[in-house]
């Protein structure tokens, strides 16, 4: 056998898997969104963006996403750092630290759930104090705000670490000689965090952040355990129509458009966060 | 105005200790080089002085000011790096220009202590490009410059030649001696290289197991080492060392040869002389040709002496073969003497 053919060969399963299991799927997606009744169509589309709940289900996903996110590199690069200049019990820290990157999203609701229900822990707590003479209705319907903070609150809880552990090994990559050089220049902690550490940083920080902007645009699980429906999301919509309006059309219009923002998302966050190559490590 | 005193600076890792009460003072505008092997505590001293690493006892005074509790930017010094440390994401002028930008130095000044010191390091043309553009040369120009650039009292430099390849750094060694003897600085510089030691150093430390052995000038460091391990570490080949036993009080036979030697109650010492330090003649140690290795200029002789081995330099001329056997004439004035026991010299 030829040594050049080797590595495609070895290559072909995971091809094939994914062309079967990705490219297939997401071209009959694709074929669904733009048909009905066997002929091209928009009307899908049209469908989408004129039911009423499709501007706040966008508006709500986006804002989650604008909010969450960046509380969330600031945390995970405090963190970070944190992590990076332990001596001992790094590998401790970190891994307490990635506790709920082990449990699934849903479960991260149901936990937070447990915590603001109307016999949850903070109910508790709050009359256990003689604060409040009843439990209060945190996610009620008429408590969007509680709501969406309540949503915050779970996704920053469930998915800081994974930022963490992406920044904590992209701080490893870098040489102590760079922070040494900066201390003897006269660059303060603060300085020699914003003019070498993060400069140095931004190939982790591109994926960190794509990462997580990604799965900000798919929150699904977490608000449907602690808003249900009252707190409409992209990912929430699809599922609507997909299984309770029974419509596969509009609802692979949806995943088309949650494909579409991803991948803007990602195109942007590579160019605006692109390092030259002659300025690499 | 800067004379910098280490004062009883002890280092320890833990149970292991890298340095052992150092004193070494280095005076205003003087080259120090520390040289030793790897691990001798040289790299974990300039590192105390430039306040990357805090003694466990000890005093650092830098122009009359006590400076270990400070940090390194307060203390009035800049670094050339072993791996240069050249920020990979900043161009050249933006490097050299990082220290002054954190001193807060106005846009002028800024441009022309740049200017200025990248002429002086022959990189004028490099200031827009970054570090992943330069050779390892380049990088290292670039790093002296940044270090002159903040016009410090004090540089330090740790091994700044040693990723460089054999031509360059003989060219490097020059131009750094010339440099910094015009900027006026005092230098502490750490290298294991001893030539690179000898022709920069207006005074070297030899350093050893966390120990300073002698700091001296390179001549005496050379002519009279403190220690039988500064004579073996320096020169190349080594100091050759032979057990010499007291036939008098004042009087040594070694190898055959009665010497005039230090009064001594002991009854065994050891005698020792550089390579070159011997004539082939008549009279002197008696030794066995076993390799002859003719090197252009001089020939290098590697002998048997009493069971032990003995490198002379010759000149080139001499007619010698393997298995001859030789009387070497020690110079008399560059005879030393060691105690075996404590190996410091007497």
């Amino acid at each position: 056998m030829h040594g050049k053919a080797l590595p495609y060969l070895l290559l072909m399963p995971a091809t094939l898997f994914l062309c079967v299991f990705f490219l297939y799927p997401f071209a009959l997606v694709a074929f669904e969104a733009f048909t009905r009744d066997g002929g091209f169509t928009l009307d899908n589309f049209r469908t989408m963006a004129g039911n009423w709940k499709f501007p706040v289900a966008f508006w709500n996903t986006t804002l989650l996403a604008a909010i969450v996110v960046p509380i969330q590199l600031v945390t995970a690069l405090l963190m970070a750092t944190v992590v990076s200049r332990l001596e001992t019990g790094r590998g401790a820290a970190l891994y307490i630290f990635a506790i709920p990157l082990g449990i699934s999203d849903l479960a991260a609701g149901l936990i937070w759930l447990a915590i603001f229900d109307q016999s949850g822990f903070l109910n508790t707590l709050l009359s256990n104090l003689g604060l409040v003479d009843r439990p209060v209705m945190f996610l009620g319907y008429q408590s969007k705000l509680t709501i969406f903070i309540a949503v915050v609150l779970a996704e920053i809880w469930r998915a800081t670490a994974i930022m963490m552990v992406i920044l904590v090994a992209g701080m490893g990559l870098i040489p102590r000689e760079y922070h040494e050089a900066a201390e003897v220049f006269g660059a303060s902690p603060w300085k020699r965090f914003v003019k070498i550490t993060l400069p140095l940083l931004r190939p982790s920080l591109q994926t960190a952040i794509i990462l997580r902007v990604i799965l900000a645009f798919e929150v699904f699980a977490v608000v449907a355990a602690l808003g249900g429906t009252n707190l409409p999301v992209l990912m929430g919509e699809t599922y609507n129509w997909q299984f309770s309006l029974q419509d596969r059309n509009v609802a692979a219009a949806f995943a088309l458009l949650i494909l579409a923002i991803s991948v803007g998302l990602t195109l942007f966050f590579l160019r605006a966060l692109r390092v030259p190559k002659e300025a690499r490590i | 105005m800067a004379e910098i005193a280490i004062k009883q600076v002890a280092k320890r890792f833990g149970g292991f200790t890298a340095l052992h009460s150092i004193d070494l003072t280095i005076a205003d505008q003087e080259f120090m080089v520390l040289l030793g092997a790897s691990g001798c505590g040289k790299t974990t001293l300039l590192r105390i002085v430039a306040g990357l690493e805090t003694p466990s006892q000890g005093e650092v005074w830098i122009g009359g000011r006590r400076v270990d509790h400070l940090p390194p930017r307060d203390r009035g010094i800049a670094m050339v790096f072993q791996n240069y440390a050249v920020f990979p994401h900043l161009t050249v002028f933006e490097n050299i220009a990082f220290g002054l930008r954190m001193k807060k130095l106005p846009q002028q000044e800024v441009e022309r202590r740049v200017n200025r010191t990248a002429e002086l390091m022959h990189i004028e043309q490099l200031l827009k490009r970054y570090s992943g553009q330069l050779s390892g040369g380049q990088r290292q120009r670039v790093a002296v410059a940044r270090a002159l650039a903040m016009e410090p009292d004090v540089i330090l430099m740790d091994e700044p030649l040693s990723n460089l390849d054999a031509l360059l750094r003989l060219e490097m060694r020059a131009e750094l001696k010339g440099v910094l003897a015009a900027s006026k600085t005092t230098t502490i510089y750490v290298t294991h290289d001893q030539v690179e030691a000898m022709s920069l150093a207006d005074r070297i430390a030899v350093m050893h197991q966390g120990h300073i052995v002698q700091a001296a000038s390179p001549v005496e460091v050379y002519r009279n080492p403190a220690a039988r391990f500064v004579g073996s570490f320096i020169g190349n080949p080594p100091m050759n060392f032979i057990p010499a036993t007291k036939t008098a009080n004042g009087s040594w036979t070694v190898a055959g040869l009665t010497l005039p030697g230090p009064k001594s109650d002991k009854h065994k010492i050891d005698f020792a002389i550089r390579p070159e330090d011997v004539d082939a003649g008549n009279e002197g140690l008696h030794a066995t040709v076993r390799v002859i290795e003719p090197l252009g200029p001089h020939t290098l002789v590697t002998c048997d002496v009493e069971g032990g081995l003995f490198r002379a330099i010759l000149e080139s001329n001499a007619t010698i073969a393997v298995g001859d056997r030789l009387r070497l004439a020690p110079k008399a004035d560059r005879i030393r003497w060691f105690d075996p026991e404590t190996t410091n010299a007497l």
